[in-house]
């Protein structure tokens, strides 16, 4: 068996054994926004860990995912799953579309260019109250299909764990396939990845479509669990939280990615008894995670077990 | 098989080619040698897309490809190296090498997502294949170390390695035999007489004077961006033109080594 699938195998005891160690539904709510954002930190790793490039703007798809959901089920009466799926095709279009002048820039120009991104869909729902409600959000109905809908931490935990563990077969696969070594190619050198006949191009529009879709579902998934959402889903902190937990965890590491999600959705949870200072503590553990282990914790810890 | 005339490439004010005509047959080694600046590695880089000339066109099997960018080279047979390494320092040789065959393998997604069979054999077999490429350049045995942890001469090999993947007609080494010690050398020399005995047409740019000597069936000589002879190997070398932009006027009479 494969180290990999060594990894997807641990990855699912985990998920099965979890929620029977939760103390109570709160951890379990926890747990579960752990989950979605996991999904969405995987995709984002996909274009950062893996090909490289910097994305700030990844709550702006998430955010779209999130209204698609909302705005179609509740205002327009769409089965859940069809809107979900009509979000995932409609912002993946958006970032198959804007990709390809985006992605001609590098390093802070290109952080700059998903940046802007980010803020221009964070305004635009914020401004359009009419169908997102403005700032002060609004309601999403149940994840209905075909007459059920999950009730509860319990019953949604299952569903979100089932996405989580899919999401990461996916960019697993994605990673270990022609596709995705043409992509870390393109990373390491975009002269020797174009000599050998990838489209630089193509491939990076490619990447970011899918992170985005990956987003947007995330989104969506948010959308239904949590019931009621702001602008803030699609805000510029979200999608710096997004990045740091992808840096965090471990850059190119799908694992990584889930880790990261955990510890930075349940830091500010853990800190909340420093009452006023726990962005203070969350900065210096970030600040400290950084300089101790700068390939992020799963990498570092795989590489100190390997050599131990 | 490779046809340029007439190139031209301008860099601002700074005139890097100018009128360049130059056929490469099929089935040869042929070397474009030249003083530092002289243009070789530009005229490298206008043939492999990465520059677009200022004139003149290029030919590859009578199709203009002047302009073309360097995948859609690639996908007409040309694979090239690099005079600074382009290496995937995160990923391990194997896979550096693996690479090379990315046009041979479905670059669809679905089935990427997915891992279906189909497209895991097909992998594997570009595997076999890449090890045996590098069983072939002699660095097999560091197929599944990270790329960051190969000394210089390995890498050197491996980026050959990586354009044969490609399964060129036509393959561009920029300065082969640069920073390789005595042995080194000499190997690299018999590497490059096996590859074009395999079929593939190779042109290489060099300093290396016994390299290019020992290897070359024509040779192109550059200086100052323009053509100042071309030849076999001996031709080139009797040259009192060559002799003199690479010794100094002063030197007519002395010998090339």
């Amino acid at each position: 068996m494969t180290s990999r699938w060594k990894a997807l195998l641990a990855l699912a005891t985990l998920l099965i054994l979890l929620p029977w160690l939760m103390p109570n539904t709160y951890v379990l709510d926890v747990v579960n926004r752990i989950g979605i954002n996991a999904i969405a930190v995987i995709g984002l790793n996909l274009v950062m860990g893996y090909a490289g490039q910097v994305s700030l703007g990844h709550a702006g798809f998430f955010g779209l995912g999130a209204y698609a959901s909302a705005i179609l089920t509740s205002r327009y009466g769409w089965p859940p799953l069809a809107a979900m799926g009509a979000g995932m095709v409609g912002t993946g279009l958006l970032a198959f579309v804007v990709a390809r002048p985006i992605l001609r820039l590098k390093g802070h120009y290109l952080a700059m260019a998903t940046l802007g991104l980010g803020i221009i869909v964070s305004i635009v729902i914020t401004n359009e109250s009419a169908w997102t409600g403005g700032p002060d959000g609004m309601p999403v109905d149940a994840l209905r299909v075909a007459g059920l809908a999950p009730a509860g931490e319990f019953q949604w935990y299952w569903i979100i764990a089932a996405c989580l563990w899919l999401a990461a077969w996916f960019a697993g696969n994605l990673v270990d396939s022609p596709v995705g070594r043409a992509l870390r190619a393109l990373h390491g050198s975009e002269a020797a990845a174009q000599s050998v006949g990838v489209d630089v191009a193509r491939y990076k529009a490619r990447v970011f479509t899918i992170s985005a879709v990956f987003a947007s579902f995330a989104g969506s998934l948010f959308a239904h669990y949590v019931g009621f959402i702001t602008p803030q889903v699609a805000s510029f902190l979200h999608s710096i939280e997004l990045v740091t937990m992808v840096v965090v965890g471990g850059m190119a590491s799908v694992h990584g990615s889930v880790f990261g999600a955990a510890l930075l959705t349940a830091l500010p949870q853990l800190l909340a008894e420093f009452e006023g200072w726990e962005m203070v503590v969350f900065g210096a553990l970030l600040i400290l995670v950084m300089v101790l282990l700068p390939r992020g914790l799963v990498p570092t810890l795989v590489r100190r077990l390997r050599h131990a | 098989m490779l046809e340029l005339t007439g190139i031209a490439k301008r860099f601002g004010g700074v005139q890097a080619l100018a009128g360049i005509d130059y056929a490469v047959s099929a089935g040869r080694v042929h070397s474009v040698i030249g003083p530092n600046g002289a243009g070789k590695t530009t005229l490298f880089n206008v043939i492999t897309g990465v520059y677009r000339p200022s004139e003149g066109t290029v030919k590859l099997h009578g199709e203009v490809v002047s302009g073309r960018s360097p995948d859609q080279l690639a996908r007409r047979g040309v694979a090239r190296t690099f005079q600074n390494l382009q290496i995937c320092h995160h990923m391990n040789a194997l896979e550096n090498v693996m690479v090379g065959a990315h046009l041979r393998l479905s670059q669809r997604l679905l089935p990427a997502l997915l891992h279906l069979p189909g497209l895991r054999r097909a992998d594997g077999g570009c595997r076999e294949e890449a090890m045996e490429l590098m069983r072939f350049v002699g660095v097999h045995e560091y197929a599944l170390r990270l790329a960051e942890a190969l000394p210089y001469g390995v890498l050197k090999r491996l980026e050959i390695a990586r354009a044969l993947a490609l399964k060129p007609r036509l393959l561009f080494l920029d300065e082969p035999a640069a920073g390789l010690n005595p042995t080194e050398k000499g190997a690299m020399r018999e590497l490059i007489r096996s590859i074009a005995q395999s079929g593939v047409t190779v042109v290489l740019v060099e300093h290396d004077m016994k390299l290019v000597m020992g290897v070359s069936d024509h040779v192109l000589v550059l200086d100052y961006g323009r053509k100042l002879a071309e030849g076999t190997a001996e031709e080139v070398r009797a040259n009192p033109a060559v002799i003199a932009a690479y010794l100094g006027a002063g030197a007519a009479g002395a010998t090339l080594q």
